[in-house]
């Protein structure tokens, strides 16, 4: 026998894949990461403001929910949220690292500004809305297809390509801010239209976000659909795999790719538009908010379930909300929002890995068998 | 002299550039494409100002050589702690490289911008700004007969000691990667995990130890532009978009650190070269500021289409090795 009959010495622990897991469970261990992240941030905000914690968490929730305009501001800034998240998620389940949506939102935002500037007076309003939806959609779609191009056809390595497309999208917009600054020279573009509305988009029943909200929602619907349901969404999926069994069973990866960043562009460029024409009504190069990196957290951590991510998004921003009111409660830098929301994404991150792997300890009676 | 005026601008524009882009060469030849680096540049930046501050506050008289250790220290501790937390998410706890390193940068850069809005209260001092000019004259200190050699000295001369040190770090790191059997290791590592693996490399090891000194490497760069390019005055904000470019940076130097000395002067010529040009209104300037990027990106795609094997990104770029997957 070659078996040997020597003391071989198990490890402390093992780490073993799951072959799966009960969803409660699952859940139940986001639960308890995502609770002991909060005690964490609750922690981490008491030792610097040395505040009853309860008044604290209290704080947060007076932030993001305190009043009716604050509700609203949740909402309008989930949906942004959401409106990125959903568009980045196609290319992410093709495993395309896809870290310019930054600059594709940018440029979106751009084309629409751009057309209320330049054809605000020119064209009737429902005209006008129609060519700046045109713009909008086909500069995020450019802005997308350009790194994808290159990834298809040369494996372009395309998270350094879209990474460096953002800061182009950056300097463009800051090139046009200075160029239509009002007054000349100030570097802001201030609001546009003011007297006209020209290119805002509608308020429906006197609620100025509503419409985003329904767009967006509408939008994260048909991503959900489009993923799971249709063919195109399939071999998305396939692609994401293996890139070589998508190709032996026949399907166009080069097409594939350069197809779903094109999506996933012009659906970038689309929340550019409600950024520009239904929330801020000016373009700034802080337009996008870092919405493009957030959104990529918020879609990985919702396994790219476009409903999941309703909730990553909606976590994420409660928590920036929350964590302003605590700064400007307890007049601390504004900042504070980005290491609490840092903390949170760590604490994420790390229970996915107690959902697909189990730890094992070394048994104490491991001799006895 | 303008143009020597303009190369030593270009040098000190350049050298946070230097630290960050050696830092995420070493990292990446590990396999790992860590994008937290700007926000470990930012807490690199921040860790010095916090030794520097407290020793500031703390001390009655300044010594040298403790004004300089300190923040030093301090500085390479927290970007230190981040890398940890990097390697700790990605290569034990398995995460994905680009969501964790995402996230790093957001709470690094809002961890800088925190401490270096609120430290000043934290403490519970008086001073109504974080104004290190004292220590970050210690950083200053360049060689003594620099300013007799006329356009030689400013431009090779009259820098700081972490100017030099960036250069030698980079000459180092070069000497390193192709030279020695930890780098061979390393590129193992970062080419073929599994093959590294199975000739008896501890591939977790080396990742760790890369992206952590990778990333006490690159938190010098923040330090270096707090103390000697702000004249320790921190801003928020006002490292900017460096660590960004510090990571163009590595694409343009094709992963070499030796090439990243000339790179980073050249980019940090790229970066102020709007202010050398007449009659640039300040639109033009920003479409300036753009040339770096668009620079990298020509780049990018060209060593793609030649794919000459040296000039690749490590085969196994911010792709997950775990053993018992394959």
């Amino acid at each position: 026998m070659p078996h040997s009959e020597q003391k071989v010495r198990e490890p402390l622990f093992h780490i073993a894949k799951r072959d799966s897991i009960v969803w409660w469970k699952a859940w139940l261990i986001r639960g308890v990461v995502l609770l002991a992240a909060l005690v964490f941030a609750g922690l981490v905000s008491f030792l610097l403001t040395k505040e009853n914690p309860l008044r604290i968490y209290m704080t947060m929730l007076e932030g993001a929910f305190g009043t009716q305009r604050r509700i609203w501001g949740l909402m309008q800034n989930l949906a942004m949220l959401l409106c990125v998240s959903v568009a980045v998620t196609p290319a992410f389940k093709m495993r395309f690292w896809n870290i310019g949506a930054e600059g594709q939102v940018l440029i979106g935002g751009l084309a629409t500004a751009a057309c209320m500037i330049l054809l605000g007076d020119k064209l009737p309003n429902p005209l006008l809305l129609l060519v700046m939806i045109a713009a909008s959609v086909a500069a995020g779609a450019v802005w997308g297809v350009i790194p994808a191009f290159f990834r298809a056809n040369w494996q372009t390595n395309e998270t350094l390509f879209t990474l460096m497309m953002n800061y182009i999208a950056i300097q463009l917009v800051s090139f046009f801010t200075y160029k239509w600054s009002v007054p000349k020279g100030s570097g802001q573009v201030g609001v546009i239209n003011r007297a006209t509305h020209a290119g805002w988009l509608p308020s429906l029943g006197g609620h100025d976000y509503l419409i985003n909200i329904i767009i967006v929602l509408l939008i994260t619907f048909a991503m959900y659909v489009y993923l799971k349901y249709s063919k195109q969404g399939y071999e998305i999926a396939v692609v994401g795999e293996s890139e070589n069994t998508a190709r032996y069973i026949g399907i166009p990866v080069k097409k594939v790719i350069i197809r779903t960043m094109l999506i996933s562009g012009a659906i970038c460029g689309i929340s550019g538009l409600l950024m520009v024409a239904g929330t801020d009504h000016t373009i700034s190069r802080d337009t996008a908010a870092g919405r493009g990196f957030t959104a990529i957290m918020v879609s990985w951590l919702a396994k790219f379930n476009s409903f999941y991510m309703i909730l990553t998004s909606f976590l994420i921003v409660f928590l920036q909300k929350g964590a302003t009111e605590i700064s400007t409660a307890f007049s601390l830098n504004e900042s504070f929002s980005d290491i609490i929301t840092g903390i949170i994404i760590f604490f994420i991150i790390s229970s996915e890995f107690f959902i697909q792997y189990s730890v094992r300890f070394r048994r104490k009676e491991a001799a006895a068998s | 002299m303008m143009w020597a005026g303009f190369l030593q601008r270009a040098i000190m524009q350049g050298i946070p550039l230097l630290y960050g882009s050696t830092g995420e060469i070493i990292t990446e030849k590990s396999g790992m494409l860590n994008l937290g680096i700007p926000g470990i540049m930012y807490v690199g930046g921040i860790g010095g100002v916090i030794g520097a501050f407290l020793y500031e506050q703390n001390a009655a008289v300044l010594n040298p050589l403790l004004a300089v250790l300190i923040p030093l220290l301090c500085s390479m501790t927290g970007s230190l702690l981040m890398g940890l937390i990097y390697s700790f998410l990605t290569v034990t706890l398995r995460a994905n490289q680009n969501v964790t390193g995402l996230a790093l940068t957001t709470f690094g850069v809002g961890f800088g911008n925190f401490f270096g809005g609120s430290l000043a209260k934290l403490t519970g001092s008086d001073v109504p700004s974080i104004n290190l000019t004292a220590t970050s004259a210690f950083f200053r200190t360049s060689l003594p007969f620099s300013d007799q050699l006329g356009w030689f000295g400013q431009i090779f001369l009259s820098h700081s000691f972490l100017a030099y040190a960036a250069i030698v770090i980079a000459l180092l790191c070069s000497f390193i990667l192709t030279k020695t059997r930890v780098g061979l290791h390393l590129r193992a590592v970062g080419e073929n995990p599994a093959t590294a693996d199975a000739a008896g490399i501890n591939v977790g090891k080396y990742k760790y130890l890369a992206t952590c000194i990778g990333s006490m490497i690159a938190g010098l760069g923040g330090l270096y532009y707090v103390m000697d390019y702000a004249n320790g005055v921190w801003s928020n904000d006002g490292f900017g978009d460096r660590g960004w470019l510090a990571i163009a940076l590595v694409i343009f130097a094709v992963w070499r650190p030796n090439f990243g000395i000339l790179g980073s002067i050249l980019f940090g010529g790229l970066y102020i070269v709007h202010n050398y040009i007449r009659d640039l209104d300040v639109s033009g300037q920003e479409l300036f500021k753009m040339l770096p990027y668009v620079v990298t990106i020509l780049f990018l795609v060209i060593i793609s289409i030649r794919s000459k094997r040296e000039a690749q990104p490590p085969a196994h770029l911010g792709l997950p090795y775990f053993r018992e997957e394959r």
